[in-house]
């Protein structure tokens, strides 16, 4: 079996507040806060992208797992903002930490979920023998519209995963499973700024679909019910999605709370779900059950079983989430429309 | 401005990662990275050498009149910071304005972009330091 030897969580520091956005756009701030469950959202500053925050994830996660970048194999950004239409992200953040060059490295792209593809890639190259340690991220700075209802929620963040042998992990990864179907619910064409969305019709058919059939198609293939976990962190497009799945999936509200990130923070996106996970691998325990669904528009989710073992103990060697995420500074919407482009011309 | 890329592309691990130089003689640490150690000449011992990213901030300023491609961003802080091994650099202070920095505040190297501001060339990156939170 494989598990995860590191990781690391990086928020940027600036937050603009949703009341911040709706009285620009003359919407009723409450009504967004409550509708949303969103009450602010992370913004890179304007010298962060995809890349830079991926570094910064991936630095903590070496100095967690305690290697040596070189000794990495295989090294996957999973993005829908890479910084390049042409041009890997995989290859400036393998620089950047030291793992080149002798590596096998790529983009991955499936809207939040590009980082849970890249983990089960790295589980995949590590379990057949073909690498010794492979590093997973999910990063983005995505943009919603100015004014649409993904401008809320939209947040920048990033999380890396270094997969490797059972044995070195802090937390073993017991299984995993995916449901893919094509769903147009979220795209964005090759030159548009920004992404269009089927509004309502990203619920039902996308989101919960998805996320419920993957959670229970893999508690069904372990054998396993909802009671056997300590914690759920499902993918937060917002802050109501997660808390609906889980009322539908029977999980209490006390086991999503730790990993429900994006009231705080917003969607980051490819890191949403990798966070979450982040910041429950912060707090949990040796023998934790941790159940963890991701989500990305198009459509699929990856759900994964976690146990956590006596090597959490390493996660000390790096910084925890928290650290990132209270460390903030709140922008009015002019600077934040600035530090996101949103100005023509820019 | 055309830029080189045989230039940008050969700075790329010092600017990614600080790597720098050390000479095992004199135990002198060189960023950017010396081929030969200044003090000793030809009984230095250089080698590469990875900086750990720590430093002290040694002076600064904030910068007003940028150079060219550096508009978007200002005001921004520039410092000399003083690393952890010794040697010094001239970088930006992230996340701030001078106001909140202080001489000697501890800070870490940072990766970020450097310049970008031509939609149809290269994006630069770069390290940079931001202040160690207490
Ligand atoms: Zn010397």
């Amino acid at each position: 079996m494989v598990g995860i030897v590191g990781y690391g969580a990086y928020v940027p520091k600036y937050r603009i507040k949703s009341e911040v956005i709706a009285k620009v756009w003359g919407e009723d701030p409450d009504r967004i806060k409550n509708g949303l469950g969103v009450h602010e959202k992370a913004v890179a500053s304007n010298d962060e992208d995809a890349a830079t925050l991926a570094v910064e994830a991936a630095k903590i996660a070496i100095q967690r797992a305690g290697i040596s970048p070189k000794k990495l194999g295989a090294l996957y950004v999973g993005s829908e903002s890479h910084p390049y239409a042409v041009k890997p992200t995989a290859t400036i953040v393998a620089e950047a930490i030291g793992a080149t060059p002798e590596l096998t490295a790529a983009d991955l792209e499936f809207a939040c979920k590009a980082g849970t593809a890249g983990i089960q890639m790295c589980m995949g190259l590590v379990g057949s023998g073909m690498v010794d340690y492979g590093m997973a991220i999910g990063t983005d700075t995505s943009q919603g519209r100015p004014g649409d209802a993904l401008e809320y929620s939209t947040g920048c963040g990033a999380a890396a995963y270094i997969i490797g042998k059972d044995a070195e992990s802090l937390a073993i990864i017991e299984d995993t499973y995916s449901y893919t179907t094509d769903t147009p619910d979220f795209w964005r064409r090759n030159g548009a700024d920004y992404p269009s969305h089927g509004g309502r019709f990203t619920g039902p058919p996308g989101y919960f679909k998805h996320v419920k059939n993957a959670t229970l198609g893999l508690l069904k293939k372990m054998n396993g019910k909802v009671e056997d976990y300590d914690y759920f962190i499902f993918h937060q497009p917002n802050g109501k999605f997660p808390r609906a799945v889980a009322k539908m999936l029977g999980v209490p509200n006390e086991k999503i709370e730790e990993g429900l990130l994006t009231p705080h923070i917003g969607n980051t996106y490819s890191g949403s779900s990798p966070l979450g996970l982040a910041n429950v691998l912060d707090v949990a325990k040796a023998g934790d059950r941790i159940f963890v669904t991701s989500f990305g528009s198009g459509a699929g989710s990856d759900a994964f079983s976690i146990r956590v073992t006596d090597n959490i103990k390493n996660r000390e060697r790096g910084k925890p989430a928290s650290y990132f995420i209270e460390q903030k500074e709140y922008l009015d919407y002019a600077t934040y429309a600035k530090y996101r482009r949103k100005f023509k011309g820019m | 401005m055309k830029e080189s890329i045989p230039l940008t592309w050969r700075k790329i691990p010092d600017r990614y990662r600080l790597l720098g130089s050390v000479c095992k003689n004199c135990n002198g640490y060189y960023f950017p990275a010396r081929h030969v150690c200044p003090k000793c000449r030809r009984k230095g011992k250089v080698d590469g050498y990875q900086f750990s990213g720590r430093g002290r901030v040694f002076s600064f300023t904030e910068i007003h009149a940028p150079p060219a491609g550096f508009e978007d961003q200002i005001p921004y802080v520039m410092a000399i910071v003083e690393l952890a091994e010794g040697a010094r650099c001239t970088a930006e202070i992230v996340d701030v304005l001078s106001k909140d920095v202080k001489i000697g505040d501890e800070v870490e190297m940072v990766f970020r972009k450097i310049q970008s501001h031509d939609p149809e060339g290269l994006i630069h990156y770069g390290f940079k330091f931001k202040k160690v939170k207490k």
